[in-house]
């Protein structure tokens, strides 16, 4: 019944261009080459000529080599039957669990109508006080880590997506290092979340077109999840890689770069993702937590850039722990009023005191003397670093509240925080 | 009537898809492409010898060569009438809270949705009377609108001048009923509706002139009232950097304004922010109406995951029914959020388009849009001699927040005010994040334009001085800088940064602000004489922490007036000691 075609008359980059008849724009053919199948998509149509993005890369087909197409868009199965399993990129088993073809979804479905969602509301505990207590993240939220390289976001994804109250975990994993999927694959096991997980990998050996679907794949699959009140955590890393992709595609088809040699329509393209993230008025609920690495830690990068007008905020990490300055999750205010009545006292007077500290340690570089306010500071920055920045750390929030007064108190008198008096009489250690 | 033109689709590529055609087609008419049971449409943006090319306004997965497609012969239009407050449009006018019911979670495409209700009926009080003369604009009645009057105008579309041959009796009527009828010169009859449709991207002109914006729009905000003020009818733009707080800045504007409407085109952002003016607003009260916000509110949302073509169309949706209330005498602000999402919705079409890209890949014409859109932003005295304003503010997000690059700088050429925000300032928590150092205003604001010139001068100062510091240290600046330093400090952390979260702090009207900013200006010009550097610091300080007490405090009310009591007092210290300094 599918319609086969043998024309291939252009193949440039990872794109061939194909003659063909009655095609529907976006839909997914199968080309069948000497090494075995790939999936490929339509990205253009001009008359008979059709264009189609191969996602195992065009090396080694030939121009007799047969294009299959399916005559449907790109569909992946999706429900219970996926938990516990890990796919490609294009949704084919890397396990050795049996292939599915069951609940079938079209990937990349249609927006959301903004009045079917709900001010997002519940906040997300991670243990990590950098998090917890200074930029709470909410259900719903989309967030991305920006780091240069060879900064332990994996780990930090990891460590969330292990403590994180959700009922699914799902890993879009791009250009992933193979070490890296193996770590993510063997942590979720020893916390015993692999059960609940569900991985989509593509790792840096794949061709790079490859890992173009696995965003979309990811979240049609949470979506799906989503809409049957489950609460889902998408990880997306690396979503710099995701973009290279894009790129590379755009200029095979000589569209005219904006930036840096990305399409212009990279802000959609970033957003038709992350809009993904939501909380239904009547459902579930899709969180996205995606890695994006700033080449050359510059975040005016077309992709940092484009990411941080879309997401809902951003976590920097930097030198092995989340910056205090910099980072920022947007929705913050809208949890961490009802969790404690301590909760905004702690954030806002102890980021105060660390950026004085943070100046204080300038102008000690600078060689100016120290006051013996200037003593305080340096004390106090020290046990900050320590006991609250450190990754290592692993506290409920409220301990973390309790850790920060206790902190304060070592290092200053009470008048010194500028925090209110009733406040005070309340926590202080020593005054409670 | 005459018959369908069709065509049939020759490429497809992402959202443009190009058209062959028989007899003829119009530029910018809007077709339909007929793919199955689904009507995705289009408009035509370019034609050559007998192909055209349409932009898309929805997803164009699963189309195929050879589909067929409809030419309408009208253009893009919107349908302006009573019923437009309180509702939710996306880009193309389609209202979403219906959509919803209709569709469930997700925007099917190729589902249009009526943006009006046929169905509704209005109170209709006829004004104009038989035999009448009017034109198009002219009041022929009204009905009550939530808390305003709705006038019925004559459609703007009507050329000359027209004699009322009918009216209908006052009563209920719906939109699809004629409330009037007309005769022209020739005699030849027209009827009137109390709904009309009027294409977006055409200014609607019904007026005698277009004045000079004088008076101020106050917006509630200290900075931007006092030191960089926007005038009804005006324009003015706001750059920032993610973070920076432009879309708080924006939400904070539509509460607050002392407009009569405000029009908020949430245009290629996230769907998150509409979320919490939709759900928040029908609960906020405007202290001004006593009514929920939402009732002086349209929203026209076509956020960043919906598609790209209607998001272009979307700011001309927004600024077509601002001025259609306009037409009715009303203050109408418009609120754009953000230009540059428009920007690059019209460089993907172009890039598409094969056009020779300007700079950053943006059209060569898109100087000439942006400057057309603000354009119709204006104060204009109607026919009937009242006047009405529509004022444009509108979002930049310049890339790696450089503002050198083409959508910021296209935007400053045709603004009356720009106001700059810094992520030097939001980083430092200094809300609202806009650097009074790079802002300016062409209007003029309500304070004593000298007190400006003063607050400008020692924010200057203030800024040089501790630029210098970062070089010198505190130990080599001699204390006469050093107190202009801690003025500018203060006068920034006083008047300049406000608090979103403190309720009285919020916000604040014209009559307090000029009070606060000439009681201000009197410390600003003041001589003090301390011992040295600490002294003065301490006293700054104090000074911040009582001024920041005063405003929480509410307008005239006894606390307000104990605390000015109390700084007053505190204001003679310094110079009571220096004299008892110099008496030893």
């Amino acid at each position: 019944m599918h319609k086969v075609y043998t024309d291939i008359i252009q193949i440039s980059g990872d794109v061939i261009t194909v003659e063909a008849e009655g095609i529907g724009y976006m839909d997914i053919a199968e080309v069948t080459t000497w090494q075995g199948a790939s999936l490929a998509q339509v990205i253009r149509i001009n008359g008979k000529r059709v264009s189609l993005q191969v996602f195992a890369g065009s090396r080694g087909i030939s121009t007799g080599d047969k294009v299959r197409f399916l005559g449907h868009p790109m569909r992946i199965p999706s429900g219970d039957s996926l938990l516990g399993r890990i796919f490609n990129g294009s949704g084919t088993p890397l396990d050795k669990g049996p292939a599915l073809s069951d609940n079938v979804i079209d990937i990349g479905g249609p927006p959301v109508n903004p009045t079917k969602r709900i001010i997002p509301n519940k906040m997300v505990r991670t243990g990590i006080p950098m998090i917890d207590v200074f930029n709470s993240l909410v259900e719903s939220q989309k967030l991305p880590i920006f780091s240069i390289a060879g900064e332990p976001y994996n780990e930090l994804l990891a460590r969330i997506a292990t403590q994180a109250e959700v009922d699914i975990i799902i890993l879009g994993g791009m250009g992933l290092k193979h070490d890296d999927y193996l770590f993510f694959r063997d942590n979720l096991e020893e916390h015993g979340a692999l059960s609940r997980s569900i991985f989509f990998i593509h790792t840096a050996a794949n061709p790079t077109v490859e890992c173009l679907l696995v965003p979309d794949i990811s979240l049609a699959v949470a979506e799906e999840f989503a809409l049957r009140g489950r609460r889902v955590l998408v990880l997306l890393t690396d979503m710099t890689n995701f973009c290279d992709a894009l790129k590379e595609i755009a200029i095979t088809m000589e569209q005219v770069p904006s930036n840096r040699g990305y399409p212009g329509d990279l802000y959609s393209q970033l957003a038709a993702r992350y809009e993904k993230a939501v909380d239904f008025d009547t459902a579930g609920s899709i969180t996205v937590l995606a890695a994006t690495t700033m080449p050359g830690d510059d975040v005016t990068h077309p992709v940092p850039d484009n990411t941080g007008y879309i997401t809902e905020g951003q976590f920097y990490l930097k030198n092995g722990v989340i910056e205090p300055f910099g980072s920022l999750s947007r929705l913050k205010q809208q949890v961490n009023g009802k969790t404690r009545d301590d909760h905004r006292t702690i954030m806002d007077t102890m980021i105060q005191l660390f950026a004085n500290y943070r100046e204080t340690v300038e102008k000690q570089a600078m060689g100016f003397q120290m006051s013996p306010w200037d003593k305080k500071l340096l004390k106090y920055g020290r046990l900050f670093e320590q006991s609250m920045m450190s990754l290592k750390v692993n506290i409920p929030l409220e301990k973390a509240l309790d850790l920060g007064w206790e902190i304060m108190a070592e290092c200053f008198t009470h008048e010194e925080t500028g925090i209110k008096t009733a406040m005070i009489k309340k926590h202080w250690p020593g005054k409670r | 009537m005459e018959p369908k033109r069709i065509g049939h689709i020759t490429k497809i590529n992402g959202n443009m898809v190009t058209v062959e055609f028989e007899d003829f087609v119009v530029q910018n008419e809007v077709a339909y492409i007929l793919h199955g049971k689904e009507r995705l449409k289009s408009e035509i943006i370019r034609v050559r010898g007998k192909s055209a090319e349409m932009q898309v306004y929805e997803s164009t997965g699963g189309l195929k060569v050879g589909e067929d497609v409809e030419l309408t012969g009208e253009l893009l239009s919107v349908e302006l009438g009573p019923g437009l407050l309180g509702q939710i449009f996306d880009g193309l006018q389609n209202p979403l809270p219906n959509l919803a019911e209709q569709c469930g979670f997700f925007l099917k495409r190729g589902i249009y949705l009526e943006a009006l209700p046929d169905d509704a009926k209005w109170d209709f009080t006829a004004i104009a009377k038989k035999g009448d003369i009017v034109r198009s604009g002219s009041k022929l009645g009204f009905v009550t609108e939530k808390i305003f009057k709705h006038f019925i105008m004559v459609p703007f579309g009507l050329k000359g001048s027209f004699e009322v041959a009918h009216m209908a009796e006052n009563g209920e009527y719906t939109l699809k009923q004629p409330i009037a009828g007309l005769k022209d010169g020739a005699g030849k009859p027209h009827q009137v509706f109390m709904q009309q449709i009027w294409p977006v991207k055409v200014p609607i002109q019904a007026y005698s002139e277009k004045l000079k914006p004088q008076e101020s729009l106050v917006t509630k905000m200290r900075i931007i009232d006092s030191l960089f003020p926007v005038a009804r009818g005006g324009t003015y733009c706001i750059p920032g950097p993610f973070g920076a707080g432009k879309t708080v800045l924006q939400q904070l504007t539509s509460r607050h304004a002392e407009v009569d409407i405000v029009i908020i085109a949430a245009c290629g952002e996230r769907a998150g922010e509409v979320v919490e003016t939709l759900k928040t607003f029908p609960d906020i009260t405007d202290p001004r109406t006593g009514r929920p916000l939402i009732d002086r509110t349209v929203i026209i949302c076509n956020t960043s995951s919906m598609p790209v073509a209607a998001r272009e169309s979307s700011v001309y949706t927004a600024v077509t029914i601002a001025e259609y209330y306009r037409q009715m005498g009303l203050n109408v602000l418009l609120l754009a959020d953000s230009t540059s999402r428009w920007a690059q919705a019209m460089r993907e079409m172009s890039g598409r388009l094969e056009e020779i890209p300007g700079e950053e890949a943006f059209p060569a014409y898109l100087e000439s849009r942006i400057a057309s859109f603000y354009e119709r932003a204006g104060l204009v005295r109607l026919h009937d001699g009242t006047t009405g304003s529509v004022t444009i503010g509108g979002t930049v997000s310049p890339a790696g927040g450089n503002f050198e690059e083409p959508v910021t700088q296209s935007t400053l050429k045709v603004v009356g005010a720009f106001h700059g925000l810094s992520r030097e300032r939001s980083d430092a928590r200094r809300y609202p994040a806009i650097d009074p150092l790079i802002s300016w205003s062409k209007y003029e604001s309500f304070v004593d334009p000298s007190h400006v010139q003063g607050g400008h001068s020692i924010l200057r100062k203030s800024h040089n001085v501790s630029q210098m510091m970062k070089v010198i240290g505190e130990e080599g600046t001699s204390l006469e800088d050093y107190i202009d330093y801690l003025k500018g400090e203060f006068f920034d952390f006083v008047y300049l940064q406000q608090n979103a979260f403190d309720e009285v702090d919020e916000s604040t009207d014209a009559e307090r602000q000029s009070y606060i900013f000439n009681f201000i200006h009197n410390i600003l010009e003041a001589k003090f004489d301390f011992e040295d550097k600490e002294k003065a610091l301490h006293f700054f300080q104090r000074l911040r922490q009582q001024f920041r007490g005063w405003n929480s405090a509410a307008w005239k009310t006894d606390e307000f007036d104990k605390i000015e009591k109390e700084i007053s007092s505190l204001l003679e210290e310094p110079q009571r000691s220096a004299k008892e300094t110099k008496g030893a």
